[in-house]
């Protein structure tokens, strides 16, 4: 009797628990409060040395409230409390219109353009090289090296020297930024897609080999939609590096424009809150980059009968 | 069909030469069901890599439906099945088998005849736009045969096709396979380990033996092509499976 009506009793008091939209975003709804809250006492902690020397100086008395209050909307703050951001953020973004030099659209549209033009040049480079390198062992061992080698040296001190050479060649704005972030995001592509197109059953190379497939059946019918999975997984991995080379790319140029440009301007003038609300604006763009990625990687697999 | 004379095949390992076939000599008469039997490591599967060209031996001469290997398997001359059904699994079961149609440069038409056609011989109508991951073992193999069949070679090599198999699915897909022979009238070549199925399905049985690879005894085995499963308790049945057996047994080293 007790037993029974205890096992009626459970699913009742963990419906709230097991609601699929509470099993789904319960976890991250947490974890962002618990950042959220985390965020705040980091605040806390380290303006209040910076409130209080303020009140010192000015020599007016204060409270203990006064400089906790204070933590929270100082104007040139250590850390910003997240609502400052969040404030400067909605601000720079619907308070001016789109395409004017202080809205956060702006910059961010400026950076876009140059991540996805970036992205193309690179993943289509990335593809070709993978594609030389599986057809030919020599090409193998002597671009493999150097593939690997671009990638130790740091962007950051080679980005001025491409953006002098580009310059020096006539190369301005839009392009050698989009350059330097092609040679950031052609890597994973590449390594991907090497693994993508050796990825087929050595059965079904065989098949094909008995069909006396030629070499570009074997490719298009075979290589190509067997590394698609990997294309994707490499697409996301590159779609941010391709955003962040783009960014890395506005420093040295001394970009007026762009959320590399607003990175720099906020450090330079100590505006750190605009400095984190440019953070978040590359935040956002990278999500949603990846989410569209993401989108038509589904529809694909749809289409190719992944279960 | 298949002219095989004195091949053999010596591979170069670590551990020094392996001969995987010495001296193996065969004619297949155009129609007929030959079986290569054999414990693994006697060069069973190698003998029809060899005859598919996926393989070439050291020395001997090799004919396939009357030219070497090489242009045989550029003439399209053979389907090959493996052990594993080996199916695309991004194509739909009518996309796989239209897949060396699709190669061979077939009317967008004839590939949907054929398809239709080859889907219909093994029992898969209604199937077409299934994926792979969604059909049995049994059935995924069944496409793979058809596959082989679709662009209508004169030859059939089938290595092991239903070794992953459970024994039910097995006999009822070597009951089809029969029929399918005889329907067809195909050459086939086929590799497998079960005395049962060899015998069952061969016209003639090749028994191997191994180290180094060769043929032992060949055994001609006259039953009427509209057979059923029944025959199997048949003393004529066990007397060539006795037979089978007692070639497999004397190839056999004791050292094992």
């Amino acid at each position: 009797m007790t037993s029974s009506s205890l096992a009626l009793a459970a699913p009742a008091r963990a419906a709230l628990g097991s609601h699929p939209l509470t099993e789904r975003y319960g976890p991250i709804l947490t974890m962002v409060l618990a950042l959220i809250a985390v965020w705040y006492v980091a605040a806390v902690a380290m303006n209040w040395h910076l409130v209080k020397d303020g009140f010192e100086r000015e020599e007016t008395p204060y409270t203990v409230s006064d400089i906790l209050a204070g933590t929270m909307d100082a104007e040139r703050p250590l850390l910003p409390a997240p609502h400052q951001i969040a404030e400067n953020f909605f601000d720079s973004i619907f308070g001016y219109p789109p395409l004017a030099p202080r809205s956060l659209v702006y910059h961010s549209l400026v950076t876009l353009s140059a991540t996805l033009l970036g992205f193309v040049l690179g993943a289509g480079f990335g593809v070709a090289l993978a594609l030389m390198i599986v057809h030919s062992r020599v090409l193998e061992r002597s671009l493999l090296p150097w593939i690997i080698c671009s990638q130790m040296v740091p962007i950051l001190a080679l980005a001025p020297i491409f953006i002098v050479v580009l310059g020096a060649l006539g190369l301005q704005g839009l392009l050698p930024k989009a350059i330097i972030s092609a040679y950031l995001c052609f890597f994973p592509i590449a390594i991907g897609m090497v693994k993508g197109f050796t990825s087929p059953d050595p059965l079904q190379i065989e098949l094909m080999r008995t069909w006396s497939a030629t070499p570009r059946q074997v490719l298009w019918k075979l290589r190509w939609p067997a590394a698609v999975p990997f294309l994707f997984a490499s697409l996301k991995v590159a779609i941010t590096i391709s955003l962040i080379g783009a960014i890395v790319a506005e420093l040295p140029t001394g970009a007026e424009a762009g959320i590399g440009a607003r990175l720099l301007a906020g450090s330079y003038y100590g505006q750190t809150v605009q400095l984190w609300s440019a953070l978040v604006a590359s935040a956002v763009l990278s999500w949603g980059l990846i989410s569209i990625i993401a989108l038509v990687e589904r529809g694909v697999n749809r289409s190719m009968g992944a279960r | 069909m298949v002219d095989a004379q004195n091949i053999s095949l010596t591979f170069e390992t670590a551990d020094g030469k392996v001969d995987a076939l010495s001296n193996v000599g065969l004619q297949v008469a155009e129609g007929e069901f030959v079986s290569f039997i054999g414990p693994s490591g006697c060069g069973k599967t190698t003998m029809l890599r060899v005859i598919a060209d996926l393989q070439q031996p050291t020395s001997g001469t090799l004919l396939v439906n009357g030219m070497s290997a090489e242009a045989a398997r550029l003439a399209r001359s053979y389907g090959y099945v493996f052990q594993a059904p080996a199916l695309f699994p991004w194509r739909t079961i009518e996309k796989n088998l239209k897949l060396p149609l699709e190669i061979m440069g077939f009317s967008e038409a004839e590939q949907q005849q054929r398809a239709a056609h080859y889907l219909s011989l093994v029992n898969l109508t209604g199937f077409e736009r299934k994926f792979p991951w969604q059909l049995s073992g049994g059935m995924q193999q069944r496409v793979s045969i058809a596959r082989a069949l679709s662009f209508d070679p004169a030859l059939l090599l089938m290595d092991e096709p239903f070794g992953a198999l459970d024994e039910i699915v097995r006999d009822h897909l070597n009951e089809q396979l029969l029929q399918l022979w005889r329907t067809t009238g195909k050459t086939v070549v086929f590799v497998t380990h079960s005395i049962p199925e060899a015998v069952f399905l061969s016209t003639r049985i090749v028994v191997m033996s191994p180290r180094p690879g060769r043929i032992i005894d060949i055994i001609d085995s006259g039953f009427p092509p509209d057979r059923s499963l029944e025959i199997r308790e048949t003393p004529e049945f066990l007397k060539i499976a006795q037979r089978v057996r007692t070639g497999l047994r004397a190839g056999h080293s004791y050292d094992e």
